[in-house]
């Protein structure tokens, strides 16, 4: 284990080069939609809403499904049971995350063009953090709404947390809530930037173009 | 493995990766409860269809009668096929049947031309429906009407004084001595009042009256009021067997106030429980008998202060929709539609803390009885309960709004300290939004236990699309079995409310007014021939008697100068059934519907001069076309 460390810490100051950095680019450019597709995904369908309601969460934007319709009608339920309603102005996360993905693909631009293996590890634990961070966000945001009710609301309902991987019934409503695609290309990012430095530690030296090879 | 071959796997990664994001996006959660998922026991439509299917020339089971809701009017549809057969206007003008445009018809309308029909109700022998008239109110404009189930028209609408918004009604009690009416909307008392909202509490007030029905012709007439709080008086039902002699309504905003602004659905929504208002009418009759009461408008009001034993408050889970007597009488089910259950009241239990003097307080001389007392059980249903319907077998049905589904449960008897789910059944998803269910024969003694009917408030994509006026949807539903089975889905006009089901061989209506029948006694400016048909002028009136018959109007000409009074009596002299007239003029807005053997008067001013063509509006022979005259003003 020692011995991986070792070798680990040895390597931190190769550049990353070659093919490597064809994947630490990709991995950037995998960011790019993030900012036009939804991270998350959350769908109720109760007998009366045989389509479901669809709500979808972007980095910057949460919209409702049938153009923006179902996230009114979300709210005109949850007035029942006294739910806050749900407004994009009120998730600050909606400003800092676009923010932050922005930042992180500077950073992996930077690695692709002049990095090291070291700052590509920064770029990995910067990002696995801000994933980490966003996740929890997400969590206490839907754990807030569903815990602070209106105690004046028409409809005493106890509080409850809707799902946020997963099925849950809640009231008449089946509830999923699942990842969506820009969630999926954080992961292609993360994988791609963990390619990239295996093939750069197991390949030390100078490599050849991709042309040549 | 080489340089080339790692390169190639993490491309493949990246585009894997892209899949299975694609996938995960476009994943559509499984639909469960789709209109065509089979769910709500469609699955067997072979069954479904030849139970529901009434072959051509062959006649339905039974009658239903819908609330037409604010059409102001009622349908009529057969059962099991949900056939539309005939609508009857009630209080809404309806040229298809010339109602509204006669004399008779248009002064019975008065000022209004709608009204909000809501609960249809019986005229009941026994405790069953004796098939004589129908009853049903107008939320709107605080009425009343009846309808002869001999000739299924409106026979009489009425108005009494102090009522708001009269939705606790149209109950009928066991042996028809009395229809409900109730104030669901307080307002300032006496009636015409002003006094602000501000002074809800204090100024406003509710009502709730039994109206007399005349054993012999039906004619309604006040019997008393009672002054209740100023709370929302919502639906009733009228006691039988052990429970005879009481009549119920749900009450909500037992908060008792309306604040501007405040939002109602929330102000109201405040305590924990509203109330039942049972009322003992044969104390009322006592109490008017004694001379206990007040005469205020016109109207012999009790005020409860005052008289004891005529009224109580049984708590009930808040802002509570239906209350529902069980076929015994003994079993009064109350649903709190914010509560996820339905309670249970034991009419044996409710009369011993009456007597026990067993009250949890006192609310405008009225007492409230101690709830846990009278509760027999509460029965976890599910969400939104708001009315129940029986089917004679024990159990009950009650519709769940917002669930939208119905719930089929058990009757008491319970055993002790016993998990009440165990008694829910069954519960059958509905399309969509349920609001009141209605049972074959439901609300008799006897109910038939084979149909049941959701009066749903949604249909969206159940139809083909007819733009955003949206109609209302019906479904059928068979309650032989141990499980509710969905048989068909019908849609209706705005928009109905209650419904009630009738086996059709109670009824036995006419379709031809007989000559010289005495149940339809002889109109006095019938006529019945051509020899007899005339116009004769008085001064500035002119009268006209006419008489129809295929294929002309005699007299077929009628002259008069602008400004005359004209009176037009039209008697359609045909006795064959189905041979309809119609009596139209254009460009005056005139349009009787006369049916065979019946007379009709309009009254109107010959306000615009010229010539205006008059004809028979009804299809009526081959040479309909030609049933036509002319009316000619100077």
């Amino acid at each position: 284990m020692s011995g991986f460390f070792e070798r680990l810490t040895a390597s931190l100051d190769r550049p990353v080069v070659g093919k490597s950095r064809l994947l630490v680019f990709l991995a950037a450019l995998a960011l790019v939609p993030t900012f036009f597709v939804p991270l998350w995904h959350m769908t109720f369908v109760a007998q009366q809403y045989p389509e479901g309601l669809n709500l979808y969460v972007y980095s910057h934007n949460l919209v409702g499904g049938d153009d923006g319709n179902d996230l009114t009608e979300i709210n005109v339920l949850n007035h029942y049971i006294g739910m806050a309603e749900l407004k994009p102005a009120d998730f600050t996360e909606l400003k800092w995350i676009p923010l932050v993905i922005g930042l992180i693909g500077v950073l992996t631009l930077r690695v692709a063009a002049i990095g090291t293996l070291r700052s590509l590890v920064d770029v990995v634990v910067v990002s696995l953090y801000f994933g980490a961070f966003s996740v929890w966000s997400f969590w206490y945001k839907l754990n807030y709404y569903g815990a602070n009710l209106d105690p004046k609301a028409s409809v005493e309902v106890a509080p409850f947390m809707p799902p946020m991987f997963g099925y849950k019934l809640v009231g008449q409503f089946d509830v999923w809530s699942y990842p969506a695609f820009g969630t999926y290309l954080f992961l292609v990012f993360g994988l791609l930037l963990v390619a990239a430095f295996w093939l750069s530690w197991r390949n030390p030296g100078p490599e050849p173009t991709l042309s040549n090879s | 493995m080489n340089k080339r071959n790692i390169l190639r796997a993490t491309l493949a990664l990246l585009v894997i990766g892209l899949f299975v994001g694609l996938a995960a996006c476009g994943k559509k959660p499984p639909q469960r409860r789709g209109a065509r998922a089979g769910a709500g026991g469609t699955s067997d439509l072979a069954n479904a269809a030849l139970a529901t299917y009434v072959a051509p020339g062959d006649l339905d089971e039974y009658y239903l009668f819908y609330s037409g809701g604010h059409s102001g009017q009622i349908f009529v549809a057969g059962v099991p096929s949900m056939r539309h057969i005939a609508t009857i206007p009630v209080f809404s003008p309806y040229p298809g049947t010339g109602y509204g445009f006669d004399d008779e018809s248009k002064e019975m309308l008065g000022e209004y031309t709608w009204g909000d029909s809501h609960h249809p109700g019986f005229s009941e022998t026994n405790g069953e429906y004796d098939g004589r008239w129908l009853f049903i109110n107008d939320n709107a404009q605080g009425r009343l009407a009846r309808i002869s189930l001999r000739d299924f028209k409106t026979k009489q609408i009425i108005t009494i004084p102090n009522i708001s918004a009269n939705h606790g009604s149209s109950f009928v009690t066991p042996n028809s001595e009395y229809v409900t009416m109730a104030t669901r909307m307080s307002v300032p008392f006496p009636e015409g009042t002003y006094a602000d909202v501000t002074e809800y509490a204090s100024e406003y007030q509710g009502i709730v009256a039994g109206i007399k029905i005349d054993p012999d012709d039906g004619n309604l007439t006040l019997g008393w009021e009672i002054l209740v709080p100023p709370f929302n008086y919502d639906l009733g039902d009228a006691g039988k067997g052990p429970s005879d002699g009481f009549l119920f309504w749900t009450c909500y905003n037992s908060e008792r106030e309306f604040i501007e602004g405040g939002k109602l659905e929330v102000t109201a929504s405040q305590k924990d429980k509203d109330y039942i208002l049972m009322v003992d009418y044969r104390e009322a009759d006592k109490a008017i008998a004694a001379g206990s009461f007040k005469t205020i408008k016109g109207a012999p009001v009790i005020f409860p202060q005052e008289t004891a034993g005529v009224a109580y408050f049984i708590p009930l889970a808040k802002s509570p929709h239906g209350v529902d007597v069980s076929p015994s009488g003994r079993w009064i089910i109350g649903s709190g539609k914010l509560s996820p259950t339905t309670t249970v009241f034991d009419m044996e239990k409710i009369k011993a803390a009456i007597a026990a003097k067993d009250f949890e307080e006192t609310i405008d001389g009225i007492p409230v009885l101690t709830y846990n007392s009278v509760r027999e059980a509460e029965i976890p249903v599910g969400l939104g309960p708001l009315h129940t319907q029986f089917d004679g077998k024990g159990y009950a049905y009650t519709s769940l709004f917002v669930e939208s589904a119905v719930a089929k449960w058990k009757l008491p008897p319970y055993d002790d300290g016993a998990d009440m789910n165990q008694y829910v059944v069954d519960k059958l998803p509905v399309a969509y939004n349920i609001g009141h269910l209605v049972a074959a024969e439901g609300d008799s003694m006897s109910p038939d236990g084979n149909y049941l009917v959701a009066l749903n408030k949604l249909s969206k994509g159940r139809h083909l699309s007819v733009g955003p006026s949206i109609p209302e949807s019906a479904q059928l539903i068979d309650i032989t079995g141990d499980k509710m089975k969905l048989l068909y889905d019908a849609f209706t006009e705005p928009e109905p409310h209650y419904a009630l089901i009738i086996k059709a061989d109670k009824l036995d209506p006419i379709e031809v007014y007989k000559k010289g029948d005495p149940e339809w006694p002889q109109h006095p400016n019938a006529i019945w021939s051509t020899e007899e048909a005339r116009i004769e002028r008085k001064g500035k009136t002119v009268e006209v008697w006419m008489m129809a018959v295929r294929s002309f109007f005699a007299p077929d000409v009628i002259r008069v100068n602008r400004g005359d009074k004209v009176i037009v009596h039209v008697t359609n002299i045909e006795q064959t059934r189905d041979e309809l007239h119609g009596f139209a003029i254009n460009e005056y807005n005139i349009n009787l519907v006369i049916d065979p053997g019946e007379t009709k008067t309009v009254t109107f001013t010959a306000d615009k001069s010229g010539v205006f063509a008059f004809y028979c509006t009804n299809f009526c022979s081959a040479l309909h076309q030609e049933m036509q005259g002319y009316f000619l003003v100077k």
